[in-house]
């Protein structure tokens, strides 16, 4: 044997080894199967020649995956954690270990994918119903979603479902000025897209009487104020414009409900129940709003339905709104939420009940109201004096000194203008930070204040007709779980009901479910990553600023951009903002008026939903019967639109999975005819280290870090979206109204402005693509991709004589992933592929994409993580259950009522009385052997669809209620 | 009292200056299970082509349009809770408006019966 040298032993590669999931020989086995010898041979025929682009990636250290996390820590070590007084809608929060350990470091939660499939989701929608509640009730609305991307992006959507719903026929939109800064930055951008005019004003004094479609006021206000509402509704409602709240839900449990003084819609963030600040994001915003307005609600909404035994089961309701199926007259653009945030924010107030959240509320008005006392007493005047846990200090002159003085005293203090400053108090504040920030107002006097004593003497600063007695969360829920060993119990009896990665593969088309390091996982609940303010000034965040830049230059060097911008919390805010960025940087050239977005048939639907909130018109391109872009009407189409085209998406390798060879050409029309092209980079896992967009004729695109770069899925969020962009369009990059240098190419001059709350939208978790990709180093990332394309060609080839492939390239291969057609086996055998999707879950699969991007068939995507011991799994699995279609076909088996329409098999069937199916159990619960040792057990049957969507019910019903009415 | 259809798969019955608005049956198959009908205000004004309401399934949402010009008079409230009526008896019951012609000249533009059976042929 030969004597292995000392690189070798070291083994500095081995992460490479561990993410991809087949070995070498497996790749060689592999490649014969597909008849080809090399792995080159197999990129020659699928990526083509003229989009190659063969240069290694400059991404290249001699770290291992241990050195990685040393290195990683040593740029945590940078930023400094300060006390946080700023507020502004982020504060600090205590995490209950409980919920750290069995939800975010959990693979069972964080590795799992949106809940379409709701027969293996009960788990997640469980938890994201018990959000759903908590928000109605501390809200005091009728109906709550699951969570959107951050505040100000709910403050926009309210401002757009206000326009679709108010009487009005008004285009003005009034803000009361006490607003967050950064929402009312983000109002400001998509007002402009929608042609909106933003009033800014004193909502108490100055309000219209007339020509508003929408009121948006925050309570308490930015500054503290808790003042009634009612005044402002009453008079909103009265000029049949909708009373919009950015609320708190802290505040809220022990403040009147906007819902009791008339709101119709309620929004804000639910981060501090238990999420930590992370330098911006990510954390799930609450929608509230009336039950009218349900159909015009944006964001996912868990609503109950009952199975195929007549039980209650959930499932996501009233799905018609979304961009999936609306397209361009969706409600809103948004898919990916804030899923795994907002299951943290339930389970914070499962644990906590309603006698803890209003502990915990009451600690953090009282320290508020010592700290506001003590500083009278020293002389300083408050501003407001009704408030909850957010104080104005009028210091004429002083705030910057003050506020400088603070920070020595390593506390970050809000500087509202040179006279005022704002203290937040939150639940980590402790006694000492009091006594400390006293003494930076007044060094000597301060030692003179005795905490314990105002204790005693503050009196309740908020109205008796603004406080709620405790009248929320009232569910047995929220009072079942308060021991540490319930609640592990509790979380623990969830996640078991879901399909996870830490289950089985996930191959859904499109989505990219590939393996979340556990390595990468770790950083971001360091407390150097987790507990940052976002607007802590720069000197404290050294460390995320140089985790941004290296991020964002081996982005550019995967793509081919030339420039990143972070800030978009999800692929869908990318296009959004990608499309902002393309009609800024014409107008700057003098062609403002340029509005036509091309859109080819086959494109994601949440394409057209985001060329709408950027204002523009879409224009609908055919596409061939190889699911390519039809070139002849592409150019009939710009000629058509010279005049106003602006931009074509196109989605790359497309949405049927295939390299279209006409892409340069196809980026070459809409260049001469005079518009930009946007790529949809959904689908780049197909190319990292083969080719770079920014290279090949694409002028901006938006990258999917929780699908390319391995950031999890979190059951539906949270999701990154940077968007990379050609020099010419870099100044126009979104920036942000409180924190300079987010775009340090605009040089001045305007961009479209802040698409997200945060500057770096969802911070905390790009630790986990950096990570990724720097383990990963250059050839790394490329082997990937080619793994990827190669598990996608295999389980193609080998499913191709079951179910026939559709899509294929010019030499009959397929991208990372191929779509299988389900049509011909309904067509003999009545079997859908939904029967298909079902029955998978008995063998223990979450099912391929179902009728993405055509109708009746599975598109399949294993990604370069699932080993080839897995792929074999699925694909007999797939194979097998051909083989029970057959028996359908043969008529062997009845046609409506066999293993496959019934399908998936519950086990509280196991015990009916009689099992009076024509089938045996054994080949209900287990058709392969192998399920005797592990099995998934659905918790539900089949779910009805219908059902639910004509009964709405999407908060926590008492279960023998509901299952009374189904009956 | 006669019966025209749209391209659109609508169908309206008119009887004197009446016209009853629905889906056709055809279409109705199309959709599936239907769970929601969003209807036009009653004295709303509509052109002909004009989107007069939605009409949903679990997965698909479809735009009703008005076959014809005219005052909206009267809708179907029984939908709001029996939207499956729309499934069971599309071309009966399952009505969705009443409007009030305002030129019937324009039902020569819409197809009679066998005319959109042979269209709904071709769509396959």
């Amino acid at each position: 044997m030969t004597r292995e040298t000392l690189e070798q032993l070291e083994a500095r590669d081995d992460f490479i080894r561990r993410h991809i999931g087949p070995t070498d020989a497996d790749i060689q086995k592999m490649l014969s199967a597909i008849g080809l010898g090399s792995m080159d041979e197999l990129i020659d025929k699928t990526v083509p020649r003229s989009i190659r682009d063969d240069r290694p990636l400059a991404i290249d250290n001699v770290k291992t995956e241990r050195g990685t996390l040393d290195y990683l820590r040593e740029m945590a070590n940078r930023n400094k954690v300060f006390t946080t007084m700023i507020g502004m809608g982020y504060y600090g929060t205590k995490t209950p270990s409980v919920i750290l350990r069995n939800v975010l470091e959990h693979a069972g939660w964080y590795t799992a994918y949106t809940p379409y499939q709701a027969e293996i989701s009960q788990g997640r929608m469980e938890a994201l119903m018990n959000y759903q509640q908590m928000v109605v009730d501390l809200t005091g609305m009728e109906l709550a979603n699951a969570s959107l991307l951050d505040e100000g992006t709910a403050a926009a959507e309210a401002m757009a479902m206000a326009h679709r719903v108010s009487k009005s026929k008004s285009d003005r939109f009034f803000v009361g000025e006490d607003i967050h800064p950064q929402t009312l930055a983000v109002l400001q951008t998509r007002a402009k897209a929608f042609g909106f005019e933003l009033v800014v004003g004193n909502a108490f004094e100055e309000l219209p009487e007339d020509d508003l479609f929408g009121v948006l006021v925050q309570y308490p206000g930015s500054c503290g104020a808790v003042r009634d509402l009612k005044p402002v509704i009453d008079k909103a409602q009265g000029m049949k414009a909708l009373a919009v709240v950015a609320s708190d839900l802290m505040a809220l449990c022990l403040l009147k409900p906007p819902g009791e003084m008339g709101a119709d819609i309620v929004i804000g963030s639910s981060q501090r129940f238990g999420v930590p600040m992370g330098y911006g994001g990510p954390h799930a915003a609450f929608f509230a709003t009336r039950d009218e307005y349900r159909r015009q609600t944006p964001g996912r909404i868990i609503g109950y339905s009952i199975d195929s035994q007549g039980r209650p089961a959930l499932r996501m309701a009233l799905q018609t709104r979304e961009q999936h199926i609306r397209r361009e007259k969706a409600t809103s653009n948004i898919c990916t939420s804030q899923v795994l945030l907002a299951v943290m924010a339930g389970f914070y107030a499962v644990y906590h009940g309603p006698d803890g959240l209003r502990r915990i509320a009451g600690k953090i008005h009282r320290m508020a109201q010592i700290t506001a006392e003590g500083l009278r007493r020293l002389g300083f005047e408050i501003v407001h004096d009704s408030f909850f846990d957010t104080i104005m200090v009028h210091v004429p002159g002083q705030a910057g000194r003050i506020a400088a003085h603070a920070r020595e005293r390593e506390i970050n203090l809000r500087v509202i203008d040179a006279d005022h400053l704002g203290i937040s108090m939150d639940e980590t504040t402790r006694r000492r930070n009091v006594a400390t920030l006293w003494s930076v107002f007044a060094t000597k006097a301060a030692e003179q204040l005795d905490i314990v004593q105002l204790d005693t003497e503050v009196e309740e600063n908020i109205p008796a007709s603004l406080r709620r007695p405790m009248d929320y969360l009232e569910h047995p829920v929220f009072h079942r779980y308060h021991s540490e060993t319930e609640m592990m119990r509790y979380m623990r009896k969830l996640v078991s009901k879901d399909i996870a990665l830490n289950r089985a593969m996930i191959p859904l088309g499109s989505c990219t479910m590939k393996l979340n390091p556990a390595s990468s996982m770790i950083p971001i609940t360091w407390r150097e990553f987790a507990h940052m303010h976002p607007f802590a000034p720069l000197d404290q965040t050294q460390g995320y600023q140089q985790l941004f830049e290296e991020l964002e230059d081996m982005l550019c060097e995967a793509t081919g951009f030339d420039s990143i911008s972070l800030q978009p919390n999800a692929g869908s805010q990318g296009e959004y903002s990608g499309l902002l960025t393309i009609r800024k940087y014409l107008d700057s050239k003098g062609q403002g008026e340029r509005d036509v977005c091309l859109i080819p048939a086959s494109a994601h639907g949440t394409n057209p939903a985001s060329a709408v909130m950027a204002g523009m018109r879409v224009v609908v391109v055919d596409c061939d019967d190889h699911g390519n872009i039809d070139v002849e009407d592409l150019k009939a189409r710009a000629a058509e639109h010279a005049d106003s085209l602006a931009a074509l998406m196109v989605t790359y390798p497309s949405t049927h999975g295939v390299f279209e060879e006409a892409i340069i050409d196809i980026c070459d029309i809409v260049h001469e005819h005079g518009g930009q092209v946007y790529m949809d980079g959904a689908n780049m896992n197909a190319m990292v280290g083969l080719a770079r967009p920014g290279k090949f004729g694409p002028d901006v695109a938006h990258l999917n870090l929780h699908k390319t770069f391995a950031i999890p899925h979190g059951g539906g969020g949270p999701g990154v979206g940077p968007i990379g962009v050609k020099t010419h369009l870099a100044p126009f990059l979104p920036d942000h109204s409180l924190i300079e240098g987010v775009n340090p190419a605009s040089g001045g001059r305007e961009t479209i402005g802040a698409v997200a709350s945060a500057p770096w939208g969802s911070a905390s978790i790009l630790p986990i693509s950096w990570s990724y990709m720097f383990m990963m180093k250059g050839h790394g990332l490329r082997k990937a991709t080619e793994v990827a394309i190669l598990n996608a060609n295999y389980m193609a080839k080998r499913l191709d004589p079951y179910y026939p492939v559709l899509y294929t390239g010019k030499d009959g291969f397929v991208a990372h992933e191929c779509i299988v057609d389900l049509r011909p086996v309904k067509e003999s055998s009545g079997i859908s592929n939904e029967d298909v999707a079902k029955r998978l879950i008995d063998y223990g699969f979450h099912a391929p994409t179902m009728s993405f991007p055509v109708a009746d068939t599975l598109m399949i995507e294993p990604t370069e993580s699932e080993s080839l011991y897995e792929i074999d799994r699925l694909c007999d699995a797939l194979i097998q259950i051909r083989e029970e279609i057959a028996a359908v076909e043969k008529g062997e088996v009845d046609r409506e009522n066999n293993v496959l329409t019934n399908a998936p098999h519950p086990h509280h069937l196991l015990f009916d009385q009689e099992w009076d199916k024509p089938y045996t159990r054994e080949l209900a619960f287990f058709p392969i052997p192998e399920l005797h040792e592990d099995k998934y057990w659905p918790p539900v049957g089949r779910v009805d669809n219908v059902y639910g969507d004509r009964h709405l019910v999407c908060i926590c019903p008492p279960i023998d209620s509901y299952r009374e009415a189904a009956e | 009292m006669t019966t025209k259809y749209s391209e659109d798969h609508e169908w309206i019955t008119v009887d004197g200056d009446i016209g009853t608005v629905g889906i056709t049956d055809f279409a109705q198959q199309q959709l599936g299970d239907v769970v929601f009908v969003e209807l036009p205000e009653v004295g709303a004004t509509l052109d002909a082509g004009d989107e007069a309401g939605v009409v949903e399934s679990v997965k698909a949402a479809s735009e009703i349009y008005s076959p014809v010009t005219g005052e909206v008079t009267e809708t179907n409230g029984d939908l709001e809770d029996k939207p499956d009526t729309v499934n069971t008896d599309a071309e009966g019951d399952g009505w969705f408006f009443k409007i009030k012609l305002s030129d019937s000249a324009e039902l020569d533009d819409l197809m009679d019966a066998a005319a959109y059976k042979e269209f709904c042929a071709e769509q396959g």
